[in-house]
């Protein structure tokens, strides 16, 4: 059958036409469809997953992978450093069935804190990486990562960038999937329990190897070279590959090589690609990491090879490759001219800016207006998180004063109330985050008597990344009805002194249980419990009485809610946006603004 | 055939479900189909794009700069921003009703998109329609992606038979607005067909 669908939906699919037995993973943009396709499609017999955090994904599907069976894990970048852990040392223990990580770039970053290259961590941990250019591709490459991760008997890492996990394609694909058997775990503490010993010979052997795999990626048919030129080269590796291709459309004669695999670096094929040329291009995205294993290559074979890239400054270190910055870069390089795209124009007006804004609505809102309120006239400090209330940042709220990674909002209260003792320190988590690298924090602020004011903010799904659900909402992603892990009994449990819970949109009890907080000492906590407005239909709307309204726009100026518009003098409230939440109604000081029908 | 279709706007106006139409209508025909979506943060209130590549020779999953055949911008603002994709003598549809981000109500700058579309009139081959006005009679903003689609086939150039398109706007959308539905895509193909005839 024929799937139209999305690059992540492409790498799905082709795990399961490659009989996968276990996926696990943790959301992140742009990885987080992988999952939830494969939830979509007929899966019985395979166990799948939202783990906690990432760490956790891949430890269940290396275990997975011990036992034979045929294991991937998905996660962004980011979610690759806390998985970094296991995923050093199983690269030393290696694995029977196939264990594929696909790990998802995100150059730009679009929406990530980093534009780290997965490449790299193939080279660090010295494990085989596969790098699609298209869905298509990714289709195939996946079933290829499995083949290989079994035949070497090595983890094996994937990585799409964001422009492939989010491209559309059309797949055929198997009309039914079925899992691969396998024969389960075998002890044997020789082999499966990492001791130093044990690490010295496998690094030997890990080395080994991949001299092995560079050799059969020298061969591999995703490594390719086009066109008929000589002298001059440009290469390219993952989506930078297709804008390439799209800016030589018609040029049969300049060479095009492409590196598909960039870790074991296939040098052999690199050899016979570059026979006659004297200047090669890198067209490659986040690191320069082929350009830098070519100049290896080049030194170590002596060629006389002029190499242009990211490293001599010809392409920019930052932000993602396009197709007109490489039309730019290859006019330079090979001196030909593409049709111009029509330039900006000068008279262009001024574009209003939209940095992404909490939803209408948005029970996010309500917490850090409470906060804010109850804070007035404080020293106050706001360590944010990973998640939509990042989003708490923007104007008019400005309640983020630090975010770094996932669950740092936590541990970064604590360093802040350690060295501010005359400020309130407050730490912003969400529920899915708190669980997945939030309450190690917790506990250590209970051990280590720190002064933090720890609120919650459960909207009961992880909204951000297309509301997955986690362990406190009750479902998982094999269908069961679970036990909901509770947030206020595992604060209770670690030892949190007070634990509130208040709904965020009952403005005044809010803001009372945040000063009361504020008067207490140790760890306390406060959950925010409401539950996320995309979930949820709308009650009844508000409307803005224009009799009452005196349009002193304190409601615009101090939550800053997107349902509300200046409409001339007055503010009117856009009732497509409007969930009904009530919170302008609740500061209005006019009493102007009321539930559907208030005229 | 070989067209691009790039659809812009503002996240949560329903440019993905256009986007999806539009590209599951062309494949019916027999047509490669690539397209690429905003998915992620941007989709919170930021400004959103959906390219539609029908055709072999699409390699790239973003339309080039100057590429695009048709531009189908669903706020003013955001036509103007991408007006840099749409080739010389494409076609462009653009909402004229404005949708303000809270960083103007903050700032009060007065942005109501007439300055955008007083500035595209002299750039490029456009048709203005004020979909709010136009969803009114159907009762809800929801049904703006579904009126600018029929506007865009009314105009000719989204080189779709509207029966295709039609017979995917019933696969897409639930069975129980698929009626009324129906009837915003057939008051956009008036809008569409209109503008063409008083060209």
């Amino acid at each position: 059958m024929r799937e139209y669908v999305m690059g992540n939906g492409a790498i799905a699919l082709g795990a399961l036409a490659a009989g996968v037995n276990l996926v696990a993973g943790y959301p992140g943009t742009p990885s987080s469809e992988i999952i939830e396709t494969v939830s979509r499609y007929p899966h019985d017999g395979i166990h799948l997953e939202w783990s906690v955090n990432e760490k956790a994904a891949l430890e269940v599907a290396a275990a997975a992978a011990y036992s034979g069976a045929r294991a991937m894990v998905t996660m962004k970048q980011m979610g690759l450093n806390v998985a970094s852990d296991p995923l050093m040392s199983v690269a030393y223990i290696g694995v029977r069935g196939g264990l594929v990580i696909v790990s998802a770039d995100d150059p730009g970053p679009i929406s990530s804190q980093t534009e780290q290259d997965t490449r790299r961590f193939a080279d660090f941990a010295r494990i085989p990486v596969f790098d699609p250019s298209s869905p298509e591709e990714a289709y195939a490459m996946i079933q290829d990562a499995f083949e290989c991760s079994e035949r070497y008997g090595t983890p094996v890492l994937f990585r799409p960038t964001t422009r492939v996990c989010h491209a559309y394609a059309s797949i055929e694909v198997p009309d039914t999937f079925a899992p691969r058997s396998y024969d389960g775990f075998v002890r044997d503490p020789g082999k499966w329990v990492i001791f130093p010993r044990l690490s010295r010979a496998n690094h030997g052997k890990m080395e080994a190897r991949n001299t092995e795999i560079a050799e059969d990626f020298s061969a591999y048919r995703f490594n390719s070279v086009e066109g008929s030129g000589s002298g001059k080269a440009v290469v390219a590796s993952g989506v930078s590959y297709a804008y390439v291709k799209e800016c030589l459309k018609g040029r049969e004669d300049i060479r095009l090589i492409r590196v598909a695999t960039a870790f074991p670096f296939p040098e052999k094929f690199m050899l016979r690609a570059l026979e006659g040329v004297r200047e090669v291009l890198c067209l490659e995205e986040l690191s320069p990491y082929v350009e830098e294993q070519i100049l290896k290559t080049a030194g170590r074979h002596h060629l006389e090879l002029r190499v242009r890239g990211k490293l001599d400054g010809t392409v920019p270190h930052n932000g993602e490759n396009s197709v007109e910055l490489s039309s730019g870069i290859l006019e330079g390089f090979l001196g030909i001219r593409r049709e111009q795209a029509p330039a900006e124009a000068a008279d262009q007006p001024a574009l209003p800016v939209r940095p992404p804004v909490l939803c209408a609505g948005c029970p996010h809102r309500a917490s850090f207006y409470a906060v804010k309120q109850a804070m007035k006239g404080r020293k106050a400090f706001f360590c944010g998180d990973i998640g939509c209330y990042t989003l708490g940042n923007a104007m008019p709220l400005d309640m983020v004063d630090t975010c770094l990674c996932m669950g740092a909002g936590i541990t970064m209260a604590q360093g802040l109330n350690h060295t501010n003792p005359d400020a309130v320190c407050f730490a912003f988590v969400g529920d899915s985050t708190f669980f997945a690298s939030g309450m190690t924090g917790v506990v250590n602020a209970v051990y280590n008597g720190a002064d933090i004011i720890l609120c919650v903010l459960d909207n009961s799904t992880t909204a951000m990344t297309g509301h997955q659900p986690h362990p406190g909402t009750g479902r998982n992603m094999m269908g069961s009805a679970v036990e909901k892990v509770d947030i206020g009994r595992v604060l209770e449990g670690i030892g949190v002194r007070t634990v509130r819970t208040v709904d965020p949109l009952e403005l005044e009890k809010a803001v009372q249980a945040v000063r009361e907080c504020a008067e207490e000492k140790g760890v306390r906590a406060i959950l925010f419990k409401s539950p996320c407005v995309a979930l949820t239909r709308p009650a009844k709307k508000c409307a803005v009485d224009g009799a009452k309204c005196i349009a002193c726009r304190k409601c615009i100026r101090e939550i800053g809610c997107p349902a509300l518009i200046m409409d001339g003098e007055k503010v009117r409230i856009d009732a497509n946006l409007c969930t009904g939440c009530g919170l302008c109604g609740r500061i209005c000081p006019a009493g102007a603004i009321g539930g559907e029908g208030h005229e | 055939m070989n067209k691009d279709i790039l659809i812009c706007g503002v996240g949560g106006q329903g440019t993905v479900l256009a986007s999806r139409i539009i590209a599951a209508a062309a494949m019916e025909e027999g047509n490669t189909v690539h397209s690429a979506e905003t998915i992620g943060m941007a989709q919170r209130g930021g400004s959103v794009t959906s390219h539609v590549r029908v055709g072999e020779a699409a390699f790239s999953p973003l339309i080039p700069f100057g590429g695009a055949d048709l531009l189908l911008a669903f706020e003013p603002a955001e036509a103007v921003r991408n007006l840099k994709y749409l080739k010389k003598g494409g076609k462009a549809v653009i909402n004229t009703a404005a949708t303000r981000p809270v960083t103007e109500s903050l700032k009060s700058t007065g942005y109501d998109g007439r300055e955008m579309t007083a500035w595209l009139q002299g750039k490029c081959d456009c048709v203005f329609v004020n979909a709010e006005e136009e969803c009114a009679p159907f009762g809800s903003a929801k049904f703006l992606n579904i009126i600018l689609l029929g506007v865009a086939e009314g105009t000719g150039s989204l080189g779709l038979r509207r029966e295709a398109l039609l017979e995917q706007i019933g696969k897409q959308v639930p069975a129980r607005f698929l009626e009324i539905n129906t009837r915003a895509f057939r008051r956009g193909l008036e809008i569409g067909e209109a503008s063409v005839r008083t060209e």
